[in-house]
């Protein structure tokens, strides 16, 4: 165990108190550029990184690249015709935000969704963790210059794109999770094809096992790098599996039980040592879990209708109210904040991506003192995202 | 949530309350006493996660809602709550004292919104947007149909159509075209009187 | 901070970058020739890696192991510098635009755009948005347009079928065409790029 590279000081000390002013004429410093292109999957942002050496000692985020405005463009469409834009707001992960809009509109409106409905929500919204957690463990590998996992983990996430595609007619972009509940019932069979990618899955991630986390250099760079004492997970708003590595056993899916996770049987992933080597191991084990919820789900699946009667969409007027939902995507907690005034219109609809708070102040807060070839797999391990973070 | 929204009531002067589920209530206070009602929050209630600042723009009221969400790790609850500030002159007490990552929320709504946080850190810097001169554009006064049409040049050839109008159309054209005459003959008959 | 950040800012810009306009190529006179350099170039397509949206996403299995694109004789290559074609993979917000706009100048000649997504052939989802452009061609000389929302990755293959036919056939002169009406783009780019603080052209 390396010795830890950031100090343990005042948490609750917001992040530029502890930057020591630098002369930047003094030719100590070099400063870069880092993207706005991948440095692995992390996406399209910027770091502005000052470096002493080959060690960070400034580092400032810029996103904005992928700014869309969303939470405009939603103001000026029906509550129906929101619902196409919004799984385009993330893409790894586009079915949280469907369900999450969807809930959040259906709490507002008082719509219950039918038990089937909530089962086949948690059935996708697993798969899709799976599917994103499989391409992310081969980004961390290849962050780190491991190419040959992100190979294998791109390539047997394709297999889940394909039940994607069986199942909504499309591989990225869904917009199966309509309001209400789900567009249409599964086809036939589908259960035994979900079975034979899962376990083709599972055989990827005990190969991966081998290779990755058992290899010397992925151990000797990732062992210790990017440590987060568990006294900034509330500062900081750290969520997810990155607050779950750092000892703190916070998961929205027990806590703040959604769809039917009440009735799943399953465990918090709780790590300790708050490293970007204890996070992939933690994301390892949420896929065997994400594959263990997604066959208890196919097992205990009620029978019945899939979808709730909506009232004539293209009029449908929502009861004025506000209200915050919130759902566990495999980067942290995801929040969708919504206020009605009672027209065919959202007054506002506020999006809090998961890794929102984790890529802006965290990562200003944690690149210091961190060496320029980690950056890449420290962005990576707290799993940013940014169209997500700018919407 | 019940014994909560009481202490919470004894302690300032709540002007609304409402509760949406048994985990989720909203308060509304005084704009100075929001800083003051989250740090009792965060110390000595136990909301010690910061969600999210959102605001709202009630432009026929003249005013922002700005809502905080803070979140509960013990009894897994949330509160909103929301405050009104003057929509001319949109200045807020920062809170980033309290949360690192409050920084990030007030710079945002900053440049969305053009409401000050005086003393949050790199409040005035650009985030998002570059180079934007117009007002901040998710205020409700700010059409964004009308500027992309004036700046991006749009493609001819795309029609908008209404989603009410277009499916009664497909799918009831016979009464889609009864109530078109009517409506017609309404309103002529209107302009005759 | 923030003024001891900008101290080192002091050097001129302009004496850094060469300020001379892009010229025009013609075609080799000799068909002979012409046709051998449009073979070589359809036949080394290298892809600078820079996902401008969500197309991003699909570009991976593209690179990897199910779709392979290294069997058509393309390759990803990290610098403008290597890179002939550039794939604009969704829609561009305005602030990636000028990124875009950098790297495309940078790129040597032969060099092509394949534009990913209906956003950039008319603005698609966000046709009303204030910061994504609506129409790519006003902005850089696009070779193919590839649709949907988002494309697959086999419509991405037969848009870079479409590009090597094109290029063979010697109709893939979009950089031509950009050196040719660069006041025109250049007028277009500087209307929505409010502040304009790089070089007219990169070399």
């Amino acid at each position: 165990m390396k010795e830890r590279r950031i100090s343990e000081t005042n948490p609750w000390e917001p992040t530029w108190c502890d930057v020591p002013k630098l002369d930047l004429k003094s030719e100590r410093y070099v400063k870069i550029w880092q993207g706005p292109q991948h440095p692995g999957v992390t996406g399209n942002m910027a770091l502005e990184l000052t470096l002493e050496g080959d060690v960070v000692v400034d580092c400032r985020t810029h996103v904005g690249y992928l700014h869309r405005g969303f939470e405009k463009l939603m103001e000026r469409r029906r509550y129906i015709q929101c619902f196409p834009i919004v799984c385009r707001i993330c893409v790894p992960e586009p079915d949280y935000n469907e369900y999450l809009f969807a809930a959040a509109a259906e709490e507002l409106a008082g719509i219950e969704i039918p038990e089937r409905g909530a089962w086949i929500r948690a059935l996708v919204l697993e798969l899709t963790r799976t599917a994103f957690l499989t391409m992310w463990l081969g980004g961390q590998a290849a962050a780190f210059g491991l190419g040959t996992i992100g190979q294998w983990s791109v390539a047997h996430r394709d297999f889940i794109l394909d039940l994607f595609e069986e199942l909504t007619g499309h591989r990225i972009y869904h917009m199966y999770i309509i309001p209400g509940g789900v567009r249409h019932e599964l086809p036939e069979g589908f259960a035994g094809r979900v079975e034979a990618v899962l376990e083709r899955i599972e055989k990827i991630i005990s190969d991966i096992e081998k290779v990755m986390f058992h290899n010397a250099v992925f151990k000797a760079r990732a062992k210790g790098l990017g440590y987060i004492p568990p006294s900034w997970v509330e500062p900081y708003g750290i969520t997810g599996s990155t607050a779950r590595g750092a000892g703190v056993a916070i998961d929205v899916r027990k806590d703040n039980p959604y769809l039917v996770y009440d009735k799943l049987d399953f465990e918090k992933i709780v790590g300790g040592e708050s490293d970007v080597y204890e996070r992939a191991v933690l994301r390892k084990e949420e896929i065997l879990m994400s594959i263990r919820l997604i066959r208890q789900i196919l097992k205990r699946m009620p029978g019945g209708p899939v979808r709730a009667k909506l009232p004539n969409v293209f009029h449908w007027r929502i009861p004025a109210g506000e209200t915050y939902v919130r759902a566990e995507s495999g980067r942290g907690e995801m929040g969708y904040y919504m206020v009605s005034d009672g027209t065919e219109y959202p007054r506002r609809v506020n999006v809090r991506g998961a890794s929102y708070t984790h890529a802006m102040a965290l990562l200003e807060r944690l690149a210091l003192g961190v060496s320029n070839a980690d950056i890449a797999g420290l962005m990576t391990s707290i799993q940013t995202c940014p169209p997500e973070i700018e919407r | 949530m019940k014994e909560l929204l009481e202490r919470l009531e004894d302690r300032f002067t709540v002007t609304e309350s409402d509760v949406e589920r048994d985990n989720l209530a909203f308060i509304t206070l005084p704009s100075k006493e929001v800083v003051q009602a989250a740090t009792h929050l965060r110390d000595i209630e136990g909301f010690g996660h910061l969600v999210m600042i959102s605001a709202v723009d009630y432009i026929e009221r003249g005013i922002f809602q700005l809502t905080y969400i803070l979140h509960n790790y013990d009894k897994h609850s949330d509160i909103g709550v929301r405050t009104e500030i003057d929509r001319r002159n949109p200045v807020m007490d920062s809170i980033h004292h309290l949360w690192a990552a409050a920084r990030v929320y007030q710079q945002e709504l900053r440049e969305m919104f053009g409401i000050d946080f005086p003393g949050s850190p790199r409040v005035d810097e650009p985030m998002i947007l570059e180079g934007w001169d117009n007002i901040p554009p998710m205020r409700k006064d700010f059409d964004t149909k009308k500027y992309a049409e004036e700046t991006y040049f749009p493609r001819e050839g795309r029609v908008t159509y209404d989603p009410a109008r277009a499916m009664e159309e497909k799918n009831y054209p016979l009464e889609a075209r009864v109530k078109k005459r009517i409506q017609k003959l309404l309103r002529e008959g209107k302009d005759e009187d | 901070m923030t003024e001891e950040r900008n101290m080192n800012e002091e050097f001129e810009m302009d004496e850094l970058f060469c300020t001379e306009r892009p010229k025009p190529v013609p075609p080799p006179t000799r068909k002979i020739i012409r046709d051998f350099y449009n073979w070589a170039q359809a036949n080394s397509l290298f892809i600078l890696a820079y996902g401008t949206g969500c197309g991003g996403i699909e570009l991976r299995p593209l690179f990897t192991a199910r779709y392979d694109i290294s069997r058509f004789k393309i390759l990803p290559r990290p610098t403008p510098r290597q890179a002939g074609l550039f794939i604009i993979s969704g829609y561009l917000a305005v602030k990636s635009l000028k990124r875009v706009i950098r790297s495309y100048e940078q790129m040597q000649n032969p060099k092509f755009v394949i534009a990913l997504g209906s956003c950039t052939v008319n603005g698609g989802m966000y046709w009303d948005s204030y910061n994504t452009i609506n129409r790519l061609d006003y902005y850089l000389p696009v070779d193919v347009y590839v649709t949907g929302c988002m494309p697959r990755p086999e419509s991405l293959i037969a848009g870079f079928d479409k590009l090597k036919e094109l290029i063979m056939a010697g109709k893939a002169e979009g950089a031509n065409r950009y050196a040719e009406k660069f006041d025109w783009y250049k007028a277009n780019q500087k209307k929505i790029i409010k502040d304009w603080d790089m070089p007219e052209y990169n070399w």
